[in-house]
């Protein structure tokens, strides 16, 4: 091992923060880029299903929380594309990737937002799984990233709140809308459940990415714990989840709940999700739509430090 | 599809008066003006801040490449530089 490995290797083992001009191992570097740009992506093709609903909300309050909520997640794509810039990533070839293909964003942002109750349903489940892989990220053994994350964080619990809030409301309105209310957590239970990703025995980077504390917990863990804290919830609000299955255990103190369709998750990230094809195509356009601009700012930017220099 | 070619700036913001900017992570805007606009929007849409500083990321000289090597050095070995090199008697007040 080299001195430089030595080092690396002593700062994860103190859980010492690894910044951003520390030599690092490539896979290392690799595995993190990944995994800032997987999640960068997310957060900006996350705009789309609810930003749908944006024109139509029911009250300018709704409106209001709705539009905050949807830039708040553009924000995040941002702290999160130069926590990754940060390891030498290129923004404009990250862009790249997310249009082509070659990188994914998680597969949630694939499914339709069919009625406004989806849109609290989003910020209940959606947003609190979220919270739930992101709270133990605040630690990641990448300081740009453990920063990023910390800032996120802080902002997902509004989106949770604001959801549940929307729910609770619906709740107390006519049975058609509890009947909605109920319908948007059948749709969006299971998919919410795959947002941790495989199962432990089939998720094989888990272990590296364990050691270099780039991970903190299995996927199965926080997915128990997911479910763990949203039973409750869900008693609360009056709804209930679509799994037979789903019962205490008191022996594990935990929720045992039924299996996961793995194959539909499979499908939906290979690209053959009910909406894939329209959340790409989206975000290319908005990017090539927005050539001109970037374009226009550089010349207008040149044409002033000219001036400047004359002058 | 022409590329973006706006340059990256690094993001300071002074959460309120009193305190020091902090770095809060970085940008890319045409020019000054519009990476200070920039920042506003995303890193204080919540009161962080009550200042703003940008500069371009390539302005920035750093003290080495990497973060933890001789150029602290000096300062490492001068333990008599705080104040709990001295023993001083327990008795003694307000020290
Ligand atoms: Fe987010
Ligand atoms: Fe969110």
């Amino acid at each position: 091992m080299t001195d430089l490995q030595q080092d690396f290797e002593a700062t994860i083992a103190a859980d010492h923060r690894i910044e951003p001009r520390d030599w690092l191992p490539e896979g290392y570097r690799k595995t993190m880029i990944r995994q800032i740009a997987q999640h960068a992506h997310s957060e900006i093709i996350g705009m789309q299903p609810e930003g749908n609903w944006i024109t139509r909300a029911p009250s300018l309050r709704r409106k209001a929380i709705l539009l905050a909520k949807v830039q708040d997640e553009a924000g995040h794509g941002l702290y999160l594309y130069s926590a990754a810039e940060t390891l030498g990533a290129d923004r404009g070839d990250l862009t790249e990737m997310l249009i082509s293909g070659r990188q994914k964003y998680s597969s949630i942002f694939n499914y339709p937002t069919l009625t406004f109750a989806d849109v609290g349903v989003i910020g209940w489940l959606v947003d609190g799984a979220a919270i739930c892989n992101q709270v133990p990220l605040c630690r990641s053994s990448y300081g740009p990233y453990a920063r990023a994350m910390i800032r996120i964080c802080k902002e997902e619990s509004f989106h949770q709140r604001q959801g549940y809030e929307l729910l609770l409301t619906l709740m107390r309105g006519t049975q058609a809308q509890r009947d909605m209310v109920q319908d948007a957590v059948n749709r969006w239970w299971w998919p919410s459940l795959m947002m941790f990703g495989p199962p432990d025995d089939a998720s094989p980077n888990t272990a590296q990415s364990m050691a270099w504390k780039i991970k903190r917990h299995t996927n199965d863990e926080l997915r128990q714990r997911f479910v763990d804290m949203s039973v409750p919830q869900a008693e609360k609000l009056g709804v209930t989840f679509p799994d037979p299955d789903l019962k205490w255990n008191a022996e594990r103190e935990h929720y045992d709940f039924g299996p996961i369709d793995w194959s539909e998750l499979k499908r939906v990230i290979s690209g053959d999700g009910p909406c894939n094809a329209e959340r790409i195509e989206n975000r290319r356009r908005a990017h090539e739509d927005g050539d001109w601009v970037r374009e226009a700012a550089i010349a207008h930017a040149a044409k002033n430090s000219r001036k400047a220099a004359v002058a | 599809m022409s590329r973006n070619s706006w340059p990256l700036y690094e993001v300071f913001v002074r959460g309120k008066r009193g305190l020091n900017h902090v770095h809060v992570g970085s940008l890319h805007a045409a020019d000054d003006e519009m990476a200070v606009r920039h920042a506003r929007d995303l890193y204080t849409r919540r009161n962080e801040g009550v200042s703003i500083w940008v500069v371009k990321a390539a302005d920035i000289t750093a003290s080495s490449p990497d973060e933890k090597d001789p150029f602290f050095e000096p300062s490492g070995d001068k333990v008599y530089r705080h104040p709990t090199f001295y023993e001083i008697p327990d008795d003694v007040p307000h020290m």
